[in-house]
């Protein structure tokens, strides 16, 4: 690659990871300089349909916490301790006014503690609208897309009071385009890691797709185009390290730094880091009924994580599909501490990968981890220990 | 000398005497190797299953029983050193070590599941159903009840949402009827499913007699220990004559206690508690409060895990799948939003309407499903009502989360609170 060209990557990933590490969503905060009157929704994790706050004109942005990005002083005296990070941060984000711009927040119910807590910004948050959009847990229902389809109606009213004008179907369809294009896109990415994973560190490409939730999605279009473009050319060896597959990143998310230290001895190749960007795995129709057509997309032809039953996708298996599909050597499975769906997954992963021979790695994190030194040392030595054994 | 009436002990005697047919009936079906469905106590739909004569195992019934005969420890521990963090509920542990040990309970043996429903009542459902799932390859049922939505206005949906979630419900119970005849190859009887709606409805009417009883002062019944025998047996034994019957004569034996002046002890402070009571140390947790006269008078347990009996519940008979699919929704509804996620309005409520001096906010480790907002709602009350709250944490199951002295000053301290505040007050 030229020079001109490595540089312009460097200074992509720069931008991105300014905003993954600003706790005060800087280009939140652009975007409502360029749109005066701009309405702002946050979601909280895992999938939330962007689609419809964006055929108003709102912007939609994902809300994942803080990382150790914040001191947690105002939610810790309102949430029980044995609460996990994710919960904490968002909150005391919006306790200590950096999510002043939104109008809405919705959340979903994926665990107990996130259904819970919706309650606490509801209480101490009056003059945010903060709702549960109710996804539906029994999935492979037949009834679930009808419900589906109208609780997304449900929605797009809440959002439509906010805006003051109703959403179009055709709205809709161009803002489902926009996000085909994304979904798209950030499939490329992975096709990247999968394929040539010396082109594109697993930071790297976390920051990228992070940056997505934070930023206007046409803007992120752009930037993914534009570094799709130039990976190709990048001047980058292959090395001699493990193929791993990384599984726990649904919901809290990992620290970049311990996303480091895996990469340093092993290449990524495939993730659940931010699913919810990528939990519809195919393009979206944009013909038809708009809202139907995302609710079929959450249930059909959408991907798997420890907060969705779903008998036709037997969590597990999912993972061993992953595994092979990436053509991976070995699974880290994660999750995050206080995290009762990720936690009791992971015990259901150890037994399929040992029963499946899959050399695993076990680790529990936290988003606001600073010390990783155990943490290298057995990632190393897992690595380590394969590298041997395949050799 | 106290006069002595028929019902007085009848109470303790009757569920006793259920609590163990309910036992010696696990037992018959484990070794029968008869079909059992494994509920949940939120939203159990036992008086569905009772249409088919499918034995019922309630895993949290059966949990917090291996903590009040002290054994929990060891089925956590083997849960544990098979794998799972001591950062889940505990519930769900106590179970896996029991499945573990092969099923064997320090009351008896319970049998496999042949069919789970699961409501998303709490998520850990869900994700302790599919341990079951892999473990025996046994059907789940995810009953989804979409009632909350978390807005400022009101918990629940209404106008067309509502109408959309009564649709998706009364879908579901429909597939839901069709699995349980695939299961035990009988023909779904509507006429059964009604008997047992009557029984339900009769039964809930006594319950919230009961529980309203306990407005009298001094408190007839411990909301705490008594209260955790009425939650058993109305679901282990929703929708049969039996639990009926017992409800019946538990409210009788308590009209007799207030009717001979018979208080749970001597009443000096009444308490709320916001949560559940720790079952590892279930006298001690009561022993706490009442060696300073403290008396559990109600508590937000009693309504979510109450088998969603509202004030006036009943069931319309005429249409039993319908009428069984609305109140589904509206129970849960009510479960989530006034007990736990927007606890503030109901325990106001409750403490003027029942005299209460003070909320006990008892979070436990176990089940973010209950204690997650809890200091918030804490502080909620306490700055906006003036209403004293304590907020203690223990668990549900796992003694080693159980601190003794620490526990003890808070309550200590808590209650001299209330003896200033009395003083203050002038009364
Ligand atoms: S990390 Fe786990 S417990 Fe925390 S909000 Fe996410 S799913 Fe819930
Ligand atoms: S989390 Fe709470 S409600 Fe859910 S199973 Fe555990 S104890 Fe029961």
């Amino acid at each position: 690659m030229s020079g001109s060209g490595e540089r312009e990557v460097a200074a992509i990933l720069e931008e991105c990871r300014v905003l993954v590490e600003d706790p005060t969503y800087p280009a939140v905060r652009r975007w409502r300089e360029a749109h005066p009157g701009g309405k702002v929704l946050g979601h909280f994790q895992v999938y939330f349909p962007e689609e419809i706050p964006h055929a108003a004109g709102m912007l939609p942005v994902k809300i994942m916490g803080a990382g150790s990005t914040v001191q947690i002083r105002k939610a810790d005296a309102r949430i029980a301790a044995f609460v996990c990070s994710i919960i904490r941060s968002s909150l005391e984000l919006a306790l200590t006014g950096r999510l002043d711009f939104l109008s809405v927040f919705v959340t979903p119910p994926i665990c107990d503690a996130a259904r819970n807590a919706c309650a606490v910004w509801v209480r101490n948050l009056p003059s945010l609208n903060s709702q549960v959009l109710y996804l539906p847990q029994n999935a492979a229902s037949p009834h679930a897309a009808a419900y589906l389809r109208d609780e997304y109606r449900r929605i797009a009213g809440v959002v439509e009071e906010a805006v003051g004008r109703p959403i179009t179907d055709d709205g809709l369809r161009r803002s489902i385009a926009l996000y085909n294009e994304n979904r798209r896109l950030l499939r490329d990415l992975y096709r990247v890691k999968r394929e040539t994973p010396w082109l594109l560190s697993a930071v790297e490409a976390y920051t990228l797709v992070r940056a997505g939730g934070l930023m206007p999605r046409e803007e992120h279009n752009v930037l993914l185009r534009r570094v799709l473009g130039l990976l190709p050319e990048r001047e980058a060896k292959r090395q001699d390290k493990i193929r791993v597959v990384f599984e726990g990143g649904y919901c809290e998310q990992p620290p970049l730094d311990m996303l480091a230290v895996i990469q340093d001895a092993c290449y990524i190749v495939d993730d659940d880091l931010l699913i919810g960007l990528r939990w519809l795995t195919g393009d979206v129709p944009t013909d038809g009924e708009p809202l139907a057509s995302l609710a079929r997309a959450y249930l059909d032809g959408s991907s798997y994580s420890p907060v969705q039953h779903d008998p036709r996708k037997p969590k597990p298996e999912m993972l061993l599909r992953r595994i092979r599909e990436s053509h991976a050597d070995a699974a880290i499975v994660a999750a995050p501490k206080m995290c009762e769906p990720g936690l009791e997954d992971q015990v259901n992963h150890i037994r399929a990968l040992e029963a499946a021979g899959i050399p695993h790695l076990v680790l529990e994190f936290e988003e606001k981890m600073t010390v990783f030194e155990q943490m290298r040392m057995e990632v190393e030595t897992f690595a380590e220990s394969l590298l041997f054994d395949f050799a | 000398m106290t006069t002595k009436t028929p019902t007085i002990g009848s109470i303790r005697n009757e569920s006793r005497r259920l609590l163990e047919q309910w036992w010696r009936e696990m037992a018959a079906a484990d070794h029968a190797g008869r079909p059992t469905a494994y509920v949940f106590v939120m939203g159990s739909l036992g008086e569905l299953l009772r249409a088919f004569d499918l034995p019922v195992n309630c895993p949290e019934i059966t949990s917090l029983q291996t903590a009040v005969r002290g054994a929990s420890l060891q089925y956590l521990q083997a849960a544990e050193d098979s794998g799972y963090s001591p950062d889940i509920c505990g519930y769900v542990k106590a179970d896996v070590g029991l499945h573990l040990k092969d099923r064997q309970h320090p009351n008896g043996r319970i049998p496999k599941p042949a069919l789970v429903i699961a409501t998303n009542m709490c998520n850990t459902y869900v994700t302790w159903a599919e341990i079951w799932e892999q473990m025996y390859g046994c059907p789940v049922f995810v009953l989804d009840l979409p009632a909350w939505r978390g807005t400022r206005a009101g918990a629940g949906a209404d106008g067309e949402a509502l109408r959309n979630d009564r649709r998706y419900v009364e879908a579901q119970l429909r597939d839901l009827i069709a699995l349980c005849e695939d299961l035990t190859g009988t023909a779904f009887d509507i006429d059964r499913l009604r008997e047992a709606m009557a029984q339900v409805n009769r039964m809930a009417a006594s319950y919230h007699a009961v529980l309203a009883l306990n407005q009298h002062r001094p408190a007839p019944f411990s909301a705490i220990r008594e209260g955790i025998t009425f939650q058993g047996i109305s679901n282990l034994y929703r929708g049969s004559p039996e639990g009926t019957r017992f409800f019946e004569l538990a409210r009788e034996e308590i009209q007799d206690r207030i009717r001979l002046g018979m208080g749970t002890l001597e009443e000096k402070y009444r308490l709320l508690l916001a949560g559940t009571t720790c079952y590892a140390a279930l006298k001690r947790f009561a022993e706490m409060f009442e060696q300073w006269g403290g008396v559990f008078v109600h508590s937000t347990y009693m309504v979510f895990a109450g088998g969603g009996f509202a004030p006036g519940f009943a069931y319309d008979l005429a249409r039993p799948i319908e009428s069984l699919a609305e109140t589904l929704l509206l129970s849960a509804w009510r479960g989530w939003s006034m007990p736990m996620f927007y606890a503030q309005d109901w325990l106001a409520e409750t403490v003027r309407e029942w005299s209460v001096d003070g909320i006990c906010f008892h979070g436990v480790k176990s089940c973010r499903t209950t204690s997650t907002g809890l200091p918030d709602v804490r502080e909620w009350l306490r700055t906006r009502c003036d209403i004293p709250g304590l907020f203690i944490q223990s668990d549900l199951v796992d003694p080693r989360l159980w601190s003794d002295a620490q526990l003890k000053n808070r309550i200590d301290a808590f209650i001299e609170s209330l003896a200033g505040r009395r003083a203050t007050a002038g009364r």
